[in-house]
């Protein structure tokens, strides 16, 4: 089995970018699964189009990060016994904050780049933690916007991959594909663990309680003064 | 000094296309003509990612005779070839000299006389001035491509530029021809226009996806050509005339 994990924010292209990879992997050689909070289609969808397995998890009341955190051992097996060679897991992409990348997988983040040119910055972990950043919609963009975008990819994460594309025709693909094609099988599932800390479900806002300001609350509390800079989710 | 080498793949139906390769060389104008979805738009998409193979049309494209090194493929600040597409905007919430400036300094370039430049070409190719204090989300149509077009001349300084459809109104197609010819930038136009399609040295039709023919005009076209930037002339001096307000009550005399 090989994993890959796409995450991104809502809108940013994820599905688009996974069809692709579907084309051009082997026929029927992978499983997807959706996670989702709310309402989720593309389970769906992706099983007519292409005939695979293909399931979706909604959280509801759970981060749906965590709970893809929570299901993605059982997944692992679903798609085993499915016969699957691929299992695609796509995020719900809801707050930015969280980097569903594992150990043993391929990490791609996928970012619209009409977001805006901060927007590398405003989802530094979910860009550092991957190995791949896709950037869709690169056909709508100026030039100086598409070299502006990249240089906060760069400023967020280095050494990571930049693949641009135009994600409903394909363009510009093919390097996203060199990595799925060079992409080792898992060796040992039951050692797969995440590649950063995501955010702790422990403050008082996470079981219910609706006042806002950090004197109502108590666990992890945050003070309008005390904000870090950019955070990249080590 | 680039050239481009396009070699040929096969159409939709898989058959192979009988071109024979292709060379753009600095200052080439080429326009790309054909119905709607008879591959236009792929053709230089393959161009614009230097296709190997690798794309739905099987072509290849070379730079000075061999596969680009990865870094003139990937890295926008390397690549020879700036693509401006009908689709193409300035997104940021920024004035002109702003927007400049970001892409000068994405750059590193600290030249610092090419925004009056950049902002002079593009005042060159279209009638509604463009001041650099304008903000881009205010700009028309014509005004951005007129923009982006200076960009990609002057700031890019790309030696190929692709456009897809450039006829939008509010820019003048013969001067942004005859520039881009003056600077040695080649160029590429995906058109349905008479003009910008005769002004081209050379013309690529194509079909079902393929390159059905790549023509060059001996100057059997001359007196068409001709005829053609004339009633050009005119319809811009109608449309000036509308839009300040003109009644057009004059006798026309058939063509």
């Amino acid at each position: 089995m090989k994993l890959i994990i796409v995450a991104g924010p809502p809108s940013a292209g994820k599905t688009a970018v996974i069809r692709q990879i579907l084309r051009h992997l082997p026929e029927k050689s992978a499983a997807y699964l959706k996670i989702d909070v709310i309402y989720a289609t593309e389970d769906e969808e992706i099983a007519s189009e292409f005939g695979i397995p293909a399931r979706k998890v909604i959280s509801g009341d759970l981060c749906p990060d965590h709970a893809g955190i929570m299901v993605l051992s059982d997944a692992l097996l679903w798609a085993g016994k499915e016969g699957a060679e691929y299992l695609i897991v796509e995020s719900a992409g809801l707050c930015l904050r969280c980097t569903p990348y594992t150990t043993e997988s391929l990490g791609i983040a996928v970012l619209s780049a009409i977001g805006g040119t901060h927007s590398p910055y405003k989802m530094a972990p979910m860009i550092a933690l991957a190995d791949a950043a896709v950037v869709t919609r690169i056909d709508l963009v100026s030039q100086a916007e598409k070299e502006v975008f990249r240089e906060g990819i760069r400023d967020v994460a280095p050494d990571i991959e930049i693949i641009e594309t135009n994600a409903m025709v394909g363009t510009g693909m093919r390097y996203l594909m060199k990595m799925i094609d060079a992409l080792h099988e898992i060796t040992d599932a039951a050692g797969i663990t995440l590649r950063g800390s995501p955010p702790l479900g422990v403050c008082t806002v996470c079981v219910g309680k609706k006042q806002i300001g950090w004197s109502n609350h108590f666990g992890v509390v945050r003070r309008l003064d005390s904000a870090g800079s950019l955070f990249r989710g080590e | 000094m680039h050239t481009i080498t396009i070699l040929p793949g096969h159409d939709r139906h898989g058959n192979p296309e009988t071109f024979e390769p292709l060379h753009l060389r600095p200052g080439d104008t080429i326009a790309i003509v054909g119905p709607t979805g008879s591959g236009k738009s792929a053709f230089i998409n393959d161009i614009e990612v230097f296709a190997q193979g690798d794309t739905a049309t099987g072509r290849r494209i070379l730079l000075n005779g061999a596969p680009p090194p990865e870094q003139f493929v990937r890295d926008p600040a390397c690549k020879p070839i700036a693509l401006i597409t009908q689709t193409t905007k300035c997104l940021a919430d920024l004035t002109v000299g702003e927007f400049l400036a970001m892409h000068l300094r994405a750059r590193k370039i600290t030249e610092c006389d090419l925004i009056e430049r950049t902002v002079a070409l593009a005042n060159e190719f279209t009638g509604e001035p463009i001041r650099g204090e304008c903000r881009i989300s205010s700009l028309s149509g014509g005004q951005t491509r007129s923009l982006l077009v200076a960009d990609a001349v002057i700031i890019s300084n790309a030696p190929i530029i692709l456009l897809d459809e450039v006829e939008n109104a509010g820019i003048f197609r013969d001067r942004v021809i005859t520039c881009l010819k003056k600077t040695g930038t080649s160029v590429i136009f995906v058109t349905h226009d008479p003009l910008v399609s005769l002004m081209s040295d050379r013309r690529i039709v194509m079909g079902h996806g393929a390159v059905l023919a790549v023509l060059e005009p001996d100057g059997s076209e001359a007196e068409v050509l001709k005829r053609v930037t004339e009633i050009d002339a005119y319809l811009s001096s109608l449309r000036e005339r509308l839009r300040s307000g003109e009644v057009l009550n004059e006798t026309v005399v058939a063509a």
